[in-house]
């Protein structure tokens, strides 16, 4: 049992984060009154990419051959240290909330410098804005998951969920001023709207696709599927530390199902949450984006202010 | 054996082996080559005799009291009081002038023929000798000479560039502060010798009940004053972005990397040792101020394109960093809070050996960088990765260092510094709550915008495609060079892998003070390595992370590479160009890459755009014949601060001056006066 909840915690994220990029795919071509491509064509997709020959600029240097590896490699091992669908499942004890926020920005310190190495002005740009976005969201990443951290006297992630647990005694009012924080981080660092447009390409106001322009075959592969685990990774630390419901506590198989049925639903009530966000918001013009991700940080360190 | 080396004959060896050093290389003052091997050669030798005696004095040793006392003046005694504390320093010191010394042994050959290198030789080892003795003396006149060697010493390699004319005035302005500094301190130190009659450090802290309150007060005033200036604490910090670039890589290196933590090691001294007990707003200040210069710090590191000045903001930054952990240490310590104040002590420690391990690291490859190119302007830089590939690996390490990221030692000390901000949180109430809450905020902010100063510098400098011919004809630094900078970046890993053996060692020296000697600590580490903050507060552990994220790259690598698609074949093409011909003006500079940050912080940035247009017929103004854009950063403190001071300073001098009319006469009457003056004082 302890080996199977093992490989769900390691592969669990990676290998459901396609399904949610392509639900929200579905959802956002249902509301647009399109039919939309099956839920599984991110699959296929990085299937398709992975079977495909590269091209790579003469410019690039090893950094951006090395670049989609590395950030992938962070995804995976941010996505196992992090409360899934247990709360005692902690396999490598490194779920301290600095580990995940710093780790996490290892990949975007590539990111960037992979964006910045073709010495495509597109890339170029690209960097620059992702690098101002994620250094004004850090200090709203850090305080979010302060503020329950602070709550349950861990810095812990898996101390956190676990102590939250069907637990309704808490401050009220801190969680929710923090989730909302946390929600704005989210949309920030997966690069969603109002921050970034994930569905087009080449245009000017882009910030994640410009990075991975260059890219071809088994690395675009790569990006493609760190950035789905990038949003679940958000996901996943959105639902269980501000309403971790569902948790399995013990290691039995039916909490385990339970476990993993509520990660499942979780992603798809985010996913639709995400979907019609993105639908009904237009993207902000780039210098409005400090001022969403500063309220973040104050809304932030007002919900720590009030835990005590 | 042991027992000689951590004896004060052992210590003694160091401060001796740099005079030989520094006097000796004067006598190779005609053969460049020669002087060259002789100081490195030297200042290595004793260097790693200081290594040697620091480590095996923290693993062994207790104290060290000596003294010798020359007759004839009687307030000066050269004494020494070495604790754990000092002997850490020691430590640093030694481990950052090694890889500094045989970098020179490369890196000074350009200088040769064009300037003395037996005169460089002679600075750079009383230099290095200085640091030693600021950080062991105990008697304050004592120390104040081996502090003004230093600030000399390192004012010569400073102006050692001197066909500049820009590193003369760094160079002025450098000896204006650091004399400014120093006055401060002598203060300080007078004022604590009227009211306790000694200048030996032990005695003043034995009759620290003699001096008033306010008299500490103004003590503390004076002493932040004096050692905030060499710490470079934002408004003092004017002369370190100037007078570090300046001096010789090396030498900018140590600047940067340990002589600034001079400054810091004394804050330590004064305020956690002999200053005991201290009011509570001496450490908020200090918080304080950490807050203030870390985010300005890192914000001016960003509008620089000038890569040395880059880093020496850096510095800024991270004083301002480690002084979150003193401040937060000093508070708590005040409220009542040993353990925490342990902790915070321990945190501001470990991140001092930590920025001079990256800082010297960054500056050395900086250097090779500037070796090769003859410019610090980075936006002549780019694409040096495929000319000087073993240098970028070395700067991404330090950079990766500097911005927190793990498993390098960084992000270690950084975790401790807001593991402890987070305890004020929680443990404190009231006010100084939220004081921490606007510290963590600003710790945060300031990780943040390092990553994307350097995602920039190593973006400009390394990536894309040559901003001008001189990159093309780019070499590899010689080999010393190299060494130097790769035992650098193994020292920031093993720092960062070892980082709770080093924690254990940093709860050794710091609960060989006074203050904590009967503290438990809140910190625990396993056999692993993994730090625990007691009661399970935060765990981390660095070599889990090392393993493991190490492995998966790898296991991904042979996933991704060697079992799916293995018939994959890769092209080498150009890069998408819209249809045009790319060339080294579309990529992105370093200003415009730290733009967008500069303009949403332009409240306190101050950016400047100019726009000045010719035309070629000025009357119609149709067609332009030039277009120049300049843009520049407002200086606040120069504006604000400093030239306010100097029109206060300048109007009093000339109001002054009219005393001085010279008349005989007047001048007579003016003894007279003195004389009338002073009599009646006297009766």
């Amino acid at each position: 049992m302890n080996l199977l909840i093992f490989i769900i915690q390691l592969l669990l994220v990676t290998a459901i984060s396609p399904l949610c990029t392509g639900i929200i795919k579905k959802i956002k071509a249902h509301l647009q009154n399109r039919h939309g491509a099956s839920v599984f064509q991110p699959y296929y997709d990085i299937w398709k990419l992975l079977h495909k020959d590269e091209v790579i600029s003469k410019d690039a240097s090893f950094i951006f051959r090395l670049a989609p590896f590395i950030i992938f490699a962070v995804t995976v091992f941010v996505g196992f240290s992090i409360p899934l669908f247990t709360s005692f499942s902690n396999i490598f004890q490194v779920s301290n909330i600095l580990v995940i926020i710093y780790t996490l920005a290892i990949g975007t310190f590539f990111l960037a410098l992979a964006g910045l190495d073709s010495g495509s002005p597109m890339g170029g740009f690209g960097s620059s804005r992702e690098m101002t976005v994620s250094a004004l969201a850090e200090g709203g990443f850090i305080f979010s998951l302060l503020t329950v951290s602070l709550i349950n006297h861990s810095t812990d992630l898996f101390t956190i969920a676990s102590a939250n647990l069907f637990n309704f005694s808490q401050p009220f009012l801190p969680i929710i001023l923090a989730f909302s924080g946390f929600l704005i981080v989210l949309l920030a660092e997966t690069a969603r709207f109002p921050f970034d447009n994930p569905a087009t390409h080449l245009e000017l106001t882009m910030i994640h696709e410009s990075m991975i322009l260059e890219y071809s075959g088994k690395r675009l592969a790569l990006m493609e599927w760190a950035a789905s685990n990038k949003l679940v990774i958000f996901i996943a630390l959105g639902t269980n530390l501000f309403f971790p419901l569902g948790l399995a506590s013990e290691a039995t198989l039916v909490a385990i199902l339970i476990g993993l049925l509520a990660f499942v639903i979780k992603i798809i009530i985010f996913s639709v949450a995400i979907a019609s966000l993105e639908s009904s918001l237009a993207k902000f013009r780039f210098f409005r984006l400090p001022d969403l991700l500063l309220s973040a940080l104050i809304i932030n360190a007002v919900a720590i202010a009030l835990i005590f | 054996m042991l027992a000689f080396i951590i004896s004060p004959a052992g210590f003694l060896i160091i401060p001796t082996l740099f005079i030989i050093g520094g006097l000796g290389s004067l006598f190779f003052k005609q053969n460049d080559h020669l002087a060259n091997l002789w100081i490195s050669t030297i200042a290595m030798l004793a260097s790693l005799w200081g290594l040697f005696f620091s480590l095996l004095f923290i693993l062994f040793g207790q104290e060290l009291v000596f003294s010798f006392a020359p007759t004839s003046f009687p307030l000066l005694s050269l004494s020494f009081h070495i604790d754990l504390l000092a002997g850490f320093f020691v430590f640093i010191i030694s481990l950052i002038s090694i890889f500094c010394s045989l970098y020179g042994l490369g890196y000074l050959t350009h200088f040769y023929k064009k300037y003395n290198i037996a005169v460089f030789g002679f600075f750079f080892n009383f230099f290095l000798g200085s640091l030693f003795l600021v950080v062991t003396a105990s008697n304050a006149v004592f120390f104040l000479i081996a502090w003004e060697i230093m600030s000399v010493a390192s004012y010569f390699m400073v102006v050692y560039d001197r066909h500049d004319k820009n590193n003369i005035k760094a160079g002025l302005l450098y000896l204006i502060m650091t004399y400014v500094g120093t006055a401060f301190i002598i203060l300080a130190f007078l004022l604590l010798y009227k009211y306790t009659n000694s200048f030996e450090f032990a005695e003043i802290k034995n009759q620290l009940v003699l001096v008033p309150n306010y008299i500490k007060d103004l003590v503390f005033v004076f002493t932040l004053i004096g050692f905030g200036t060499k710490a470079g604490i934002i408004p003092l910090h004017i002369w370190l972005p100037d007078a570090h670039p300046a001096a010789p890589t090396q030498v900018s290196a140590i600047m940067s990397g340990v002589m600034i933590k001079s400054g810091i090691y004394m804050m330590i001294r004064l305020f956690m040792d002999i200053l005991q007990p201290i009011p509570l707003w001496w450490g908020v200040t200090i918080l304080v101020i950490g807050i203030i210069s870390s985010l300005l710090g890192v914000l001016y590191a960003l509008t620089e394109h000038d890569i040395k000045r880059l880093l020496a903001y850096h510095s800024i930054e991270n004083i301002g960093i480690i002084l979150l952990g003193l401040g937060s240490a000093l508070i708590f310590y005040t409220l009542n809070l040993p353990e925490l104040a342990l902790l915070g002590l321990i945190a501001a420690l470990f991140h001092t050996v930590n920025h001079a391990i990256f800082k010297s690291l960054l500056f050395l490859s900086a250097g090779s960088v500037i070796n090769a190119m003859h410019t610090r302007n980075m936006e002549e830089y780019g694409g040096l990765i495929k000319y000087m590939p073993q240098t970028a690996l070395f700067f991404l390490i330090g950079s990766m260092a500097i911005s927190a990221l793990p498993p390098f030692n960084g992000f270690f000390s950084e975790w401790l510094i807001f593991q402890t901000l987070f305890q004020g949180i929680t443990e404190l109430n009231s006010v100084w709550h939220l004081l921490f809450i606007v510290a963590v905020g600003s710790l945060a902010l300031t990780g943040g915008l390092a990553l994307a100063c350097f995602v920039k510098a190593f973006g400009a400098i390394f990536l894309a495609r040559p901003r001008s011919v001189e990159v093309l004809h780019a070499k590899e630094s010689p080999l010393s060079m190299r060494l130097a900078m790769g035992g650098l970046s193994l020292m920031a890993i093993i720092f960062g892998l070892f980082s709770g053996t080093v924690i254990i060692i940093l709860e050794k020296v710091s609960t060989s003070l006074t203050a904590f000697s009967a503290i438990t600590s809140p910190l625990s580490v396993s056999a692993s390595q993994k730090i625990t903050i007691i009661p399970d507060f935060g765990t981390v552990s660095a070599p889990i992370i090392f393993i493991t994220l190490g492995a998966l790259v790898l296991i991904i690598l042979f996933l991704v590479k060697s079992v799916i698609y293995k018939k994959q074949t890769v092209k080498i093409g150009r890069t998408w160009d819209c249809g045009s011909d790319l060339d080294s003006r579309m990529e992105i500079t370093a200003t415009g890459f730290a733009r967008s940050i500069v303009v949403i912080f332009k409240g306190i940035l101050k950016p400047s755009l100019q726009q000045k247009v010719e035309y070629h017929d000025a009357d119609s103004r149709f067609l332009q014949k030039s277009r120049t854009v300049t843009m520049q950063m407002g200086d606040v403190y120069y504006t604000y601060f400093y030239n306010p001071l100097y029109k206060i300073v300048n109007g009093l001098s000339l109001r002054v001056r009219k005393i001085q009319n010279g008349n005989i006469n007047a001048y007579i009457s003016y003894i007279f006066g003195a004389l009338i003056v002073a009599l009646f004082s006297v009766l």
